[in-house]
């Protein structure tokens, strides 16, 4: 390891209502790689996004190579050798490699694009990274974990200094990712500076050198990495915190009938082979972090998208469900994470968006009956307290909150006894919160049946009766709300696979 | 934004405002404007446009488009009065075959688009390509003059007009589209095809995964357009003395053109038939009344389309106003 290159010290910086960073500090030497770790929502995306420009910090300073430094765009900080390689892959597949690694800057002469020198250029860098991918190839005929390796020669291209990896491996196969790390060992030798973000512990110890850790947008510590366990870093991540009103025991009887039960589901690399029960009256937590295949599981459940096999079944009854039209007529509801997208019918109104499921139920004949229509919707505003100067509002203009209600009564309108809530807290405010908690729980009392997928410890702790985590598309664990920890959580889903 | 929108700021409101002052101006321009037969005449030929745009505005609304239903109605002409002339067939049935091949053809671009998930631009290109070839096919390439109105089987021209005695017109046509109007507005508005429409049209995903058959729906789309183009079909025989195969083409960029002016959102999610209807009228009006103030037909094409470019701004002007909020 070598000296420092950048220091990132008392970073503060905050949204509207939220305190996302909170005096954060982080450094990179030359040739190590440096763990960024911490649950979703940590803060760990908004560091690199007030490193790279994205984001300005509200105080603060970044020292760059011995200077102190505030890029203003990712073009100023690509220029001075700091480029992230992201998550999701910017790549256009109609271009080949080269012209991809050269978009934005590509070599001219006179006015005519020199490609020869664009993949001669790009052949060099992949010989640097020791590498074999023909620059002429068309994008879209690479594997994703090839389009990675692009991504990274792009960043090199750069004269990169300090490369930061936003959970590289997410979508990689096991070879692909033991070639990814030859790369970074190489980079190491090559004396650049490595922030690796990820949530793979195993990863974190074959790769890293050092891991700091941050949690709720503060910085936690920095631990070198051979010196410490994985438990001191998930320690770390979840912290001694106090939560608020966690569950102490199940409200529901050890008999009660089984409502809905999974078996052996799959449904492409994100739901492999997850098996659950679900009881009557129980609220079946979700947990895991980003991209553990909760919502996927949902989806498939629900027939939003295909599964490959397993069998659901419906109060002991072996049911289809091929799209969410059956999985209606089952009794089943799914409230999305993405409200606005996948939810609600932003521009129509609290009733016309209420009868959605069940509008052949408000028919006369052939018209909708706009009365009845009128008299359920405000029924269910008033049982749900949700806050409308009426069922004529258009939904857009109420707060998500209220938006959360309207699609909640959508579903107990059409008499759902499953209801699936996918991150029903997410984008609203703390009031708002736990009215939808007590509305969940009355639910639950009434004898509906709740799966509540949340990547927030605290609603987990708070609501679930029992607790399935998921990691990388399979369930690693179920946990009893009476046994249930953040530690005991944390581990399952950071669980290794192998 | 305000609870409601009130009846003088919505777009409807504002394009019959619209008609209205441009039909004064010509008249007050041009006295041969201002003539009973100038109006009967417009009417007349808006009768086949104003249904194309009824029908339209439905797939437009999901989002898509139908552009096959100017070439489509002369397909459908050309087929029906090729039997009723040809081979005889009584008029009744003659008719019947001309709006259920608009049917027809609905049900084929719905299936294409709703099912195999192809792009509404494209496959109502393809079937507006196809209906022309088709029109020529049926009619072997010659045109077609349906009976006259006082020829026997010439009943259905009265459909939309009536001759008194004294030679006077009676457009009736317009009493009929006026009831359409207010049926279609009906069934937009108040019946599960109709709210579907809008459903699909702003939150397509979020409709499917209510629970809600969108493959059907969206199918319905465009068997409302097809029938529609249909009922146009019937429409322009009545007025027209022959129809030519090989045209055609044009003719659903005036409907659609009406629909968006009457406030059909490009994006789709937002419309109505009744402003379709009002809409139409803009472009009936100036087609009809440049000519009176001695400004030629492709001058009439220029302020058409300059007049659509405003319809579509402000369209997207109160979108992007619903974002900021």
């Amino acid at each position: 390891m070598g000296d420092v290159i950048l220091t990132m010290k008392d970073i503060d910086k905050s949204f509207p209502g939220v305190h996302a960073l909170d005096h954060v500090n982080f450094e990179v030497k030359r040739g190590e790689v440096h763990a960024l770790m911490g649950e979703n929502g940590a803060g760990k995306s908004t560091l690199m996004k007030v490193l790279t420009g994205i984001y300005t910090k509200d105080s603060g300073t970044i020292t760059y190579e011995g200077k102190e430094t505030e890029f203003h765009n990712t073009r100023e900080a690509q220029d001075a050798g700091v480029v992230i390689v992201h998550q999701e892959l910017n790549m256009l597949g109609h271009l080949t490699v080269a012209q991809n690694i050269f978009i934005g800057r590509e070599f001219k002469t006179g006015i005519r694009i020199d490609d020869k020198k664009m993949n001669d250029e790009a052949k060099k860098l992949f010989d640097r990274l020791h590498i074999d991918i023909d620059p002429t190839e068309t994008m879209s005929n690479l594997t994703v974990g090839k389009q990675q390796m692009c991504e990274i020669a792009k960043a090199i291209s750069h004269e990169a200094k300090v490369i930061i990896f936003d959970e590289p491996s997410a979508a990689l196969t096991e070879a692909e990712i033991e070639e990814l790390f030859k790369i970074i060992r190489d980079l190491r030798k090559q004396n650049l500076g490595i922030v690796y973000i990820s949530h793979r512990m195993d990863e974190i110890k074959v790769i890293t050198d050092r891991v700091t850790v941050m949690r709720d947008g503060t910085y936690v510590g920095t631990l070198i990495t051979n010196e410490c366990t994985k438990d001191d870093i998930i320690n770390m991540m979840v912290g001694r915190v106090i939560y608020e009103d966690p569950k102490t025991e199940s409200a529901v009887p050890e008999n009660a009938p089984v409502v809905l039960k999974v078996e052996h589901l799959h449904a492409g690399k994100m739901v492999q082979d997850v098996s659950f029960e679900l009881r009557k009256g129980e609220i079946l937590g979700f947990s895991g972090l980003m991209g553990a295949g909760r919502t996927e599981t949902a989806r498939a459940i629900f027939g939003a998208d295909p599964k490959e096999s397993g069998d659901i079944y419906i109060n002991g009854q072996k049911v289809t469900i091929n799209n969410p039209q059956d999985a209606v007529k089952c009794g089943i509801g799914y409230l999305s994470e993405d409200r606005k997208r996948y939810g609600i019918v932003v521009q129509k109104t609290v009733a016309e968006n209420s009868t959605m499921a069940c509008l052949e139920n408000y028919m006369s004949g052939l018209f909708i009956n706009k009365k009845a229509e009128k008299k359920v919707a405000e029924e269910y505003v008033e049982s749900l307290a949700t806050k409308t100067p009426s069922v004529e509002q258009l939904v857009v203009n109420l707060s998500g909150g209220n938006q959360q209600k309207v699609v909640i009564a959508k579903w107990l309108i059409n008499d759902c006894d499953i209801l699936i809530f996918d991150e029903p807290t997410r984008g609203i405010d703390v009031g708002a919160k736990n009215e939808i908690y007590k509305l969940m729980s009355r639910l639950a009392d009434e004898g509906k049946s709740i799966i509540m997928i949340s990547s927030e410890m605290t609603e987990i702790l708070r609501m679930s009766d029992r607790i399935v985590v998921m990691c990388e598309g399979r369930k690693t664990g179920e946990v009893k709300i009476e046994e249930a920890t953040q530690e005991v959580i944390m581990n399952l889903a950071t669980r290794d696979i192998n | 934004m305000k609870k409601k929108s009130s009846i003088f700021t919505s777009q409807k409101f504002i394009v019959l405002l619209v008609v209205i002052v441009l039909f004064t101006f010509f008249s007050i321009v041009s006295p041969n404007f201002r003539q009973y037969s100038t109006m009967m005449s417009i009417l007349n030929y808006s009768y086949y446009i104003v249904l194309m745009s009824i029908g339209v505005t439905f797939p437009l609304i999901t989002g898509g488009v139908d552009l096959s239903i100017g070439t489509g109605l002369i397909c459908y002409s050309l087929a029906g009065g090729y039997l009723i002339t040809q081979k005889g067939w009584p008029v009744a049935a003659g008719l019947l075959v001309t709006v259920l091949l608009g049917v027809a053809i609905g049900v084929f671009n719905g299936v294409l688009v709703a099912f195999m998930d192809l792009p509404p631009f494209l496959t109502t290109l393809c079937t507006c390509m196809i209906t022309r070839g088709l029109g020529s096919v049926f009619s072997k390439g010659l045109g077609i003059s349906w009976p006259a109105a006082n020829e026997a089987g010439g009943w259905f021209r009265s459909i939309f007009r009536i001759t008194t005695a004294n030679n006077t017109m009676i457009p009736i046509g317009f009493v009929l589209m006026v009831i359409i109007v207010a049926l279609m507005a009906f069934v937009l508005n108040h019946t599960r095809i109709g709210r579907y429409t809008i459903a699909i049209g702003s939150n397509k995903e979020a409709t499917r995964l209510s629970g809600v058959n969108v493959k059907f729906y969206h199918t319905m789309a465009y068997v409302i357009s097809g029938f529609f183009a249909g009922l146009a079909a019937v429409a322009y025989s009545a007025v027209f003395a022959t129809v030519q195969p090989g045209t055609g083409a044009g003719f659903e960029l005036e409907a659609i053109g009406g629909a968006i002016i009457g406030g059909v959102s490009a994006a789709g999610g937002v419309g109505s038939v009744e402003g379709s209807f009002i809409g139409v009228f803009v472009i009936c009006l100036l087609k009809t009344g440049l000519p009176f103030i001695g400004l030629q037909a492709n001058w009439q094409q220029i302020i058409t389309g300059l007049v659509l470019i405003g319809a579509v701004m402000v369209d997207i002007i109160k979108k992007k106003r619903v974002e900021v909020h």
